[in-house]
Parts: C-alpha cells; structure tokens; sequence
C-alpha cells in the first residue's frame, strides 16, 4: 500500500496546476479543489489505520536508496496529523467556498484562491511525511509561499502591511532552518532524519547544543513559541476569516510537529527540556495576558492561540512517553478546536459587521443557533470537562505529575492559571457580542476603524449599497434580503458575490446557511473529539511510544528494502 | 574536513549585511537584504562540502566534490527566486497603493497604546455592557 503515500503531495500539486489552467471555469475549479482535498481526507484516514496495524510505512522516492534518496515516512504521529490537517483543510475550504471567499473585497483576486490553497495543502502534507531535513525544508517553502499569497490576497493596504510583518519573520526563520541544514550536514554529513539520529550522538557536546538550538529557533518561530511568537497576533487577524483558520490551526501545528520530532528522534536526549519548560510556560502566560487585553476577537483568539502552543510545548518539554502522548493528543484537539474559534469568528463577523467586541451585541437574540456554536468550543479550548480540551490538559498535568520536578509543577500552576484566564477572555468575547444588547451605533463607531480592514464600509452613518460587480446583485443595507435570498446568493454567485456586512447597526445580516452548516460541523468534531477520545488517547500514546525508541524509526527508514515501485 | 578561510568569511559578511537590511523599514531594502541572505546561505552549503575536488560528473569516483550541497544550493535559488518575485511584487503593490516603500505601523497596537493614554477605563468593557443604560440611551435618542 505504500503507492498511496505520495498520492498526498503528488494529487493536490497537480490538482493546483490543473486549477490554475481553469481560471475562466470557476465551478469546476471549485469543484476539484473539494474533490482532491476529499481524496487526501481519505488517503491519510487509511494510511492512518494501516500505519497503526503494520507499523510505520516509508517510501524511498524514484527508488533511491534511504540515505542517498529522498524518503517519506509515515509514523502513528504522521498519520494521525495527515488526518486531522486533511479534514481541517477540506472543512475549511467548503466554509471559503460558502463565504463567497473573502467577501470583505471586490477586487480579490479569487480565481488564484484554490490553486495557492491547494498547494498550501501540498506543503502541509508533506512537511508531516519528510523523512529528511532537506525536504521538510521545501515543504515548508512550498506552504510558506503559499502562504504568503493568502494571507495578503485581495492586496490592500492593511494586508500588504500585516503581511510583510509576516513574510520578513518567516524569510528569516527559513533562512536559519537552511543554514541549520547546512551546518547539520557538515557535522553529520548527511540530511535523512534517520541516520541524523544515529550519528548526532557521537558529534562533541557543544556542536550538539549549537545545532539543537538553531533548529530549535527556526521551528520556534514558525510555531510561535513565546519570544518569537510577536509576528502572529499583528499577520493573522487581517487576513480573511477561512485563511486565519487555516493558518492558526495548521501552520503553527507543523512548527511543533517539526520541534516533536526534532526532541524525540533527531536529539533524543534531553539537552535543552528545561529550556523548553521555561518558554513553555512563557508562552502560555504572555500569551493569555495578551488575549485578555484585547478587544478585537480575532486578535483575542490570534492571543489564545498563542498561549495553548505552550501546553504542546510543556508535554514536549517533559521528554517523557505520557508527556510525548499528551502533546500530541493536545495538538490534535487545539488543531480542531482553534480552527473552529476562528470559523465562528468569521461568521460572527458576517452577521454582526465586525469582530469588535465594543460595537458588538446582541448577537444571541438575533442568532441563537451562533451562539451555541461559540460557546462549545470556548468551553473546549478553556478545558471545562467533559469536552476534549480538558482530557489534554488533564493529560499534561499528568505527565507533569509523574515527572516530579519543581520547574513541571511550576508549568502545572502556569497551565491552570492560563486555562483559567483563556475561559475569563472568551467570556468576556461571550458577554460583549451576545449576552448584552447591542451598543447605540455612535459608542462603537469611533472603535470600530481600529481594528477593522475595511472599517470604512461598516461606518454606520451612510450605510453604502453595495453592489457586486460581477453578478449586479445589489444587498440593500437593513437585512432586505431574506435568509434564502442569501444563501441563494452566496452559493450560485459564489466567489463574486460581493456581499459586505455594511448594514444598519440595528439589523443584522442573516444567517448565512451554509457557513453556518460548515461551523456547524466542525463545532460536532471537535465535540467528537469526546467521544473518540479513548481510543485516540491510545493512538497518541503508542505514537509517543514509537517516537521515544528511535532505534524503530531508524531501523524502518534505514533497513527497509523496498520502493522503488512507486515512481 | 579542510575549508578555505575567504569564502567564510565572504559568507559572513554577506549574512551580516543581509540580516541588517532585513531590519529596515523600507520594502527594497528588505528584498536587497534577502537576496544577500540567500546567497550567504548558499554559500555556506558550498562550504559544507569540503574542499573543491573533481566535477562530479563522469569518470571515477575518486576525489570528486561532494554533489549534495550542490544539490541543495540549486534548490534554494530557486526559491529564493520565487521568493523575491513575490516580494517584488508586494513592493509594487505597495508602492500603487500609498506611495511610499515604508512599512507603516500597525493601527492596532496604536490604538492600544493611545487606550492606555487616554483612558485606562475605556479598555474595560464591563463599562458598557449594562443593559439599562443602553436602554436608556437608545430611547432617548
């Protein structure tokens, strides 16, 4: 079955190029992008069941031998993320889709949308299967590039701005992993993980520390580890609403998973745990204080975000199997979780006009359905039990229990303290947008430019009609249009419908249907997340297992003699 | 392992020259920056391969450089190509839309730190989520 591992990078690249060629068909390129991410969701749910049953699967690409060719493994962790990143990213796609894709600009450039979308989802997948340093590196180019695009499409001036913020950051990240691999190569003379892990033990102690470390910042800053952690709450937010998603669910998620194999496999001893102990509980408290003085709520989240990398930090940093196993299960449910948060942030912000809790209100009136749907997964990512949220961090404090050490209780104390105020700044969102009535329109107006890309159109005064150019739909500001004139809209005019939440502060937009079906879906993952928990606590665990033994990850990657049958 | 002197040092230099126009303002200088950096780094994959031997290419095995970081040279220009045509292309768009190759500040953090200035209290949100002075504000108007 190993033909089906390159099926994951190989189907959504060409799905990309294909995409790109229909520019003028735009149906039937939104068509393909469901179907090649819909066929990855599925290649990777089945590679993650043979993986559990037969053991890790590697693939050496063209037939070139483990250490000279270019190998792609597939462990329990690989798996189980493909999986989850593979659903994330279909799940988000068909909220773009149903948003009409960035509605907040006319003049995005749509037609390039799915393409770059798709080879973001190429980048993702394959930085989860590299089995050497090099390619991990071109799969992090190939999502970075990809990002890059998204996160300033439509190009106006406030994206253009947050984006450089972004792109100088990651330049330099990327910059420091290639010298990393250089300086790796030199010492070890070799790039494949595998056999960096059998030779890195005999190089001397300090050339260890110096190449641990680099590798360790350029990871850090890609999954925003608390000192390098300043460039995601000022790119994020104004990117729109679907591509945040992806981004704080995904990007930051393939940071840690390079730090958990980098701790695990490639330095397996454990030379810089305190260090990562300390960041960890860093990150989690500057990330929280951060969330609560906000008032936006995708900053609030962007801050949030922020705070949780550092549990998956501490469960890394305990270098233990139960801490390993808490980690991964912990950033199995923070994936689905904030991608979820941010989902309904987009909604929030399609019904209410803005995302500013000032000028916010009375949303649970006018959208009691959207409501329920915040408040799940703000329980969730506060760790109230039963939901998944609670069980991770149960999980951790757990592994930091059996550890024993004063610097695990301290990243214990740190935790409860984090938990406790991620609930208090979500509650606060909870109060501000739905529990009171809304604010009389000239409290909020003043705010409401602060934080706002296109601030200008949701100026209360003039209400602008707007009309979208390309189908010569008008929306009447005052909530004219009824529930299935929208959705009617949003999904025959798709990307083109210009549909702005410029209305009357008074009135809100409906529902629209679709966005809130596809919210609706992920808020019942990650509630599933519950229900499957058992047994995928067990899958992390014996994840975690294979991972601390990395003779076995050794001995699959060096040892195996087949592939070549592949390309 | 031998390596010659010049060519750290020449790497070095176009490092610390990269990383010092990466912190500027302006969005040429940041590409300027970028593209030094690259080339920085492709020369220290060079150098991780020892000293020059033999083309790798045809005849014996014996003596030949190390074909590896070559490899892995050719693929870092070629993303640091893709990479400065977009960052080239970012310039542009900036420059049609404001006029200036600066990066401006963000408004957010301004609007914090003028929140802190002006009126702690303001931040508090406790302050207007009392339903009955809403209320009353809105009959009244």
């Amino acid at each position: 079955m190993t033909w089906l591992v390159p099926l994951l990078v190989l189907v959504p690249l060409l799905g990309a190029a294909i995409a790109l060629g229909l520019l003028r068909h735009q149906k039937l390129q939104r068509a393909i992008t469901v179907a090649v991410l819909a066929v990855a969701v599925v290649v990777a749910a089945t590679l993650m069941v043979l993986v559990d049953q037969h053991g890790t699967i590697v693939v050496q690409v063209g037939g070139w031998q483990a250490p000279y060719g270019i190998s792609l493994v597939v462990d329990r962790l690989s798996a189980l993320l493909l999986t989850v990143s593979a659903s994330v990213l279909l799940l988000v796609l068909l909220f773009s889709i149903g948003q009409g894709l960035a509605a907040d600009d006319e003049d995005a450039p749509v037609t390039i949308y799915y393409p770059t979308y798709l080879v973001l989802a190429a980048g993702v997948l394959d930085a989860f299967l590299a089995g050497d340093l090099f390619n991990l590196y071109v799969a992090f180019e190939m999502l970075l590039v990809a990002s890059y695009v998204l996160i300033t499409l439509g190009g106006s001036e406030q994206r253009v701005r947050a984006g450089t913020t972004y792109i100088i950051t990651s330049l330099i990240a990327s910059a420091l992993f290639l010298a990393s691999i250089g300086l790796v190569y030199g010492a070890t003379g070799t790039v494949n993980i595998a056999q960096i892990s059998e030779r890195v033990a005999g190089l001397p102690e300090h050339v260890q520390l110096l190449l641990h470390t680099m590798l360790l910042i350029a990871f850090g800053i890609k999954a925003a580890v608390f000192p390098l952690a300043f460039w995601l709450p000022d790119s994020y937010p104004t990117a729109p609403a679907p591509v945040t998603a992806v981004f704080a669910g995904l990007l930051t998620k393939v940071g840690i998973y390079a730090i958990i194999r980098l701790e695990t496999i490639i330095f397996p001893r454990p030379q810089l745990n305190t260090v990562l102990l300390v960041v960890a509980v860093l990150t989690m408290i500057v990330g929280v204080l951060g969330a609560v003085s906000q008032t936006d709520v995708k900053r609030l989240l962007s801050f949030t975000l922020i705070s949780h990398i550092g549990f998956m930090v501490m469960g890394v940093g305990l270098g233990s199997v139960v801490g390993t196993a808490a980690a991964v299960f912990y950033t199995v449910h923070h994936i689905v979780v904030q991608t979820t948060l941010f989902l309904v942030s987009g909604v929030m912000e399609r019904v209410g006009g803005t995302t500013s809790t000032r000028s916010l209100g009375g949303l649970l009136k006018a959208a009691p359905l959207l409501a329920a749907l915040y408040l799940v997964p703000a329980f969730n990512l506060g760790g109230i039990p039963p939901f998944s949220g609670f069980i991770g961090k149960l999980g951790l404090f757990r592994a930091a229990a059996e550890d024993g050490s004063p610097m695990a209780w301290v990243t214990v104390g740190a935790g409860v303290v984090t938990s406790l105020l991620t609930l208090y700044a979500l509650m606060r969102v909870w109060d501000a947008a739905f529990w009171r009535p809304k604010p009389a329109a000239e409290a909020a107006a003043p705010h409401a430019s602060t934080a706002e890309p296109h601030a200008h159109l949701r100026s209360p005064e003039p209400a602008p009609l707007t009309v979208s150019e390309e189908t010569g739909e008008a929306y009447h500001p005052g909530g004219s249009t009824t529930v299935t004139d929208a959705a009617h809209a949003s999904s025959a005019s798709g990307p083109t419908t210009g549909q702005t939440p410029a209305v009357e502060p008074s009135v809100h937009t409906p529902l629209p249907r679709m966005l809130v079906a596809v919210t609706t879906v992920a808020v019942l993952g990650s509630v599933a997340l519950t229900v499957v928990a058992g047994p995928l606590y067990g899958y992390a665990t014996r994840a975690a297992e294979s991972l601390e033994s990395p003779d076995r990850y050794v001995q699959a990657v060096l040892g195996s003699t087949d592939g070549g049958a592949d390309e | 392992m031998t390596i010659t002197l010049v060519l750290v040092i020449a790497m070095a230099v176009l490092f610390s020259c990269g990383v010092y126009l990466l912190l500027e303002r302006s969005l040429t200088r940041m590409l300027l920056g970028f593209l030094l950096l690259g080339n920085s780094l492709n020369l220290l994959l060079l150098i991780m391969s020892g000293a020059a031997g033999k083309p790798p290419i045809g005849g014996s095995s014996e003596g030949i450089t190390d074909p590896l970081p070559q490899a892995f040279a050719l693929t870092a220009i070629v993303i640091t190509f893709a990479v400065s045509a977009f960052l080239l292309a970012l310039i542009h768009r900036s420059w049609k839309l404001s006029r200036a190759d600066e990066v401006e500040v963000d408004e957010a953090d301004v609007a914090i730190g003028k929140d802190r200035d002006d009126d702690p209290a303001d931040d508090d949100p406790e302050i207007d989520t009392d339903p009955e002075a809403v209320q009353n504000e809105e009959a009244s108007r």
